[in-house]
């Protein structure tokens, strides 16, 4: 188990790496390393063979996307419309989502990595042009990956007839300025357009048909493109020598919270189960003070919750789901026996509710109003109708069953994911995920804070 | 003044000639004024408008929906304590309650001497490393109080002047695409197969 200081909160172990080889040098984010250390060997294994190939490597590979969807990459780049041109790809950069650090750690540690990936998806899928948005309030990522791509262009790695061959694309660094829902695709898209960042409804038209200019658009994490230069070098064999046949290759992973030693671990990808991670000596050696372990969240702010007796199960998109939580952006936020749950699930809606855009109402308005109930609660104000207040405006959000995980304590079976919605995007069902987990397997804990009150209700309205 | 001065025109310019539409160029121009003048006035959103053709009306409603721009001056040091889960597991709220009293200000607010602007503030990728801070989105980790009280007296002293810039400047290192090596704008209404496609068509 290994850290280095210039890339905060990685943690090296004895496992296979795909994307986090060249973080042990503190010169991991200069051109002359990245050649070193066989940089830009993936793309030129790619110009060698035409596009259509290096596209069904990736097929063949199952290269999953990693912003959060678990979308496979190769099949999003076989949507484009046959012959519609230009397309275009934006890169998304924008990692905001609770709990979840990985992408600026690969943006600031190997930027040359993504460049190179950009430049395969480019070719690969027949995209003329290139945006890199990276999220506003990342200044060193900024700072790093200019400087790569600046170095890039010169070295001819990047532009006009890319190492002397007829593909030429251009990457543009793009800057945000700050608002989570921007890390929706069609938002980015938006924001891309010099638009507030607002999503577009879909279906019918996802950003493969009708992206960027109205174009076809490829959008893919930064995480999902930094896999492609070492699955072109090394082959698609031996990228799926690592991982499940579901979920192959490696995935990075942030453990954050009450754990002994948090930290982002690229982990292999399917096999490797909760208990690992958290309890696991080369992970994070268990729970902090020796405390026992209350709930944990498996896949950022937005997942519905999971508790102890879900510790055994795979880092494995099919199975999170049928648990009824999922993946999403690979962050886990562990809460011990001193957490206090509904102040936890504030803070979570509070997120939600915050950054919604306002488009739509059930969001807009619902949000905020889990908000403001569970804060009262909190603060000793609340009342037992409370309680079924929060159910009923989470139900104005998502009708029907919402997701969670089984009980054997409380006698709940799972209920899968995914859930309905009545929203343009996830962010309104994000603000109830928090609430409805923490209601269902924590119950008690909101009656005590109400019978306890600090103060006698008012009764007139709110 | 707000207006951009000769040296960011040539490089609004330059970043317009990033983008197949110019409009998509709005936010760095609007970093790039932030950088200049400290927040976004009214002069620089006009001048923005007209440099990617579009009105200023949209310009102002663009830049009011990202937190990042400000429409009036904050301080030298814009100060973010993150509040969102991972850091509010380990002590995220009490150390914005601590920044409070250090700084004598509440979030949003900013110090009388100009130096500090205070925000609590969502989620900013550092989770495993809480509680986390940014002074001009440049990060902070595992921020104890005494390192807080310690930041702030560097910063007071200038001694981190080296490697915090001022309120406005994002990257102190900018992209630049060398004319002979650019592949150039690709624009939506020229429906060009790319050159490495035709082979396969
Ligand atoms: C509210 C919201 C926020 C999102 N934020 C991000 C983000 O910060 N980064 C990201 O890569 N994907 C984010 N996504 C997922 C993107 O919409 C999209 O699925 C992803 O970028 C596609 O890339 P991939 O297929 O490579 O995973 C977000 C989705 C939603 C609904
Ligand atoms: S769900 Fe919320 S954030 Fe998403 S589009 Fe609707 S109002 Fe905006």
């Amino acid at each position: 188990m290994t850290t280095y200081p210039w890339a905060a909160g990685y943690v090296a172990g004895d496992r296979p790496q795909i994307v986090t080889a060249r973080f042990q040098y503190e010169d991991s984010h200069t051109l002359e390393r990245y050649l070193a250390t066989g940089g830009y060997q993936g793309l030129r294994a790619a110009l060698a063979k035409p596009a259509a190939s290096v596209h069904d490597d990736v097929k063949g590979a199952t290269v999953l996307g990693r912003g959060g969807a678990g979308f496979p990459a190769g099949t999003k780049w076989g949507l484009t419309p046959a012959g519609k041109f230009p397309r275009y790809l934006v890169v998304n950069g924008d990692e905001s989502e609770p709990g979840t650090y990985k992408d600026r750690l690969l943006m600031e540690c190997d930027p040359h990595q993504l460049i190179e990936g950009c430049l395969i998806a480019c070719y690969a899928a027949g995209l003329s042009q290139c945006f890199l948005y990276i999220r506003g309030e990342m200044a060193v990522a900024h700072e790093r990956v200019g400087r790569a791509l600046n170095e890039a262009y010169a070295a001819g790695y990047v532009g006009k007839n890319i190492l002397g061959t007829k593909f030429s694309v251009d990457i543009a660094l793009h800057w945000g300025a700050g608002a989570y829902v921007v890390g929706e695709e069609t938002a980015l898209i938006e924001s891309l357009e010099g638009k507030r960042g607002e999503p577009r409804l879909k279906p019918p038209y996802f950003p493969a048909a009708i992206g960027l200019y109205g174009q076809p658009t490829i959008v893919n994490n930064v995480e999902t493109l930094a896999n492609l230069p070492w699955l072109l070098r090394n082959g698609v064999e031996a990228y799926t020598a690592i991982g499940t046949q579901t979920s192959p290759g490696t995935r990075m992973v942030a453990v954050s919270g009450h754990v002994k030693r948090p930290g982002v671990f690229e982990i292999i990808n399917g096999t490797t189960t909760f208990r690992d991670l958290l309890y696991g000596e080369e992970f994070c050696g268990g729970i902090r003070n020796g405390n026992d372990l209350k709930a944990f969240v498996p896949g950022g702010g937005s997942a519905p919750w999971f508790t102890p007796e879900q510790l055994d199960l795979p880092f494995e998109g099919r199975l999170v789901g049928a648990a009824g939580s999922m993946l999403g952006s690979g962050a886990i936020m562990v809460m011990d026996s001193t957490t206090d749950i509904p102040k936890a699930a504030l803070s979570l809606t509070r997120f939600y509710a915050h950054e919604s855009c306002g488009q739509c109402t059930p969001c807009r308005e619902g949000g905020t109003w889990l908000e403001r109930i569970l804060s009262r609660i909190c603060d000793g104000h609340g009342t037992t109708s409370d309680l079924d207040l929060l159910i009923e405006v989470g139900t104005s959000i998502c009708p029907g069953d919402f997701p969670h995980a089984s009980s054997t304590k409380l006698g709940l079976e799972a209920t899968p994911f995914p859930y309905k919605m009545t929203t343009i995007c996830f962010v309104g069902p994000s603000a109830y995920a928090p609430v409805h987990s923490a209601l269902t397997l924590f119950r008690e804990e909101f009656e005590a804070k109400i019978v306890k009150r600090t103060s006698i209700p008012v009764t007139v309205g709110h | 003044m707000s207006r951009l001065n000769a040296a960011n025109l040539d490089l609004a310019q330059e970043i317009i000639g990033r983008y197949p539409v110019a409009r998509s160029a709005t936010i760095p121009l609007l970093h790039l004024s932030q950088e200049q003048n400290g927040y976004v006035t009214r002069d620089a959103m006009q001048q923005i408008a007209e440099l990617v053709d579009c009105t200023a009306a949209e310009v102002y409603g663009t830049a009011s929906f990202y937190e990042m721009f400000k429409f009036e001056p904050i301080g030298k040091f814009c100060v973010n304590i993150c509040r969102s889960i991972s850091c509010h597991l380990v002590g995220g709220d009490e150390l914005v309650e601590h920044a409070e009293h250090v700084l004598g200000i509440k979030p949003g607010g900013t110090t009388a001497d100009g130096l500090f602007t205070l925000e609590a503030v969502e989620c900013m990728a550092a989770c495993t490393e809480a509680p986390t801070l940014q002074v001009n989105y440049r990060h902070r980790f595992r921020v104890t109080h005494e390192d807080f009280d310690r930041l702030i007296d560097d910063l007071r002293a200038g001694r981190l002047d080296g490697e915090i810039p001022p309120h406005g400047t994002l990257a102190r290192e900018r992209q630049h695409i060398p004319a002979d090596r650019a592949a150039g704008n690709v624009s939506p209404d020229t429906p060009i197969t790319p050159a490495w496609m035709e082979a396969a068509q």
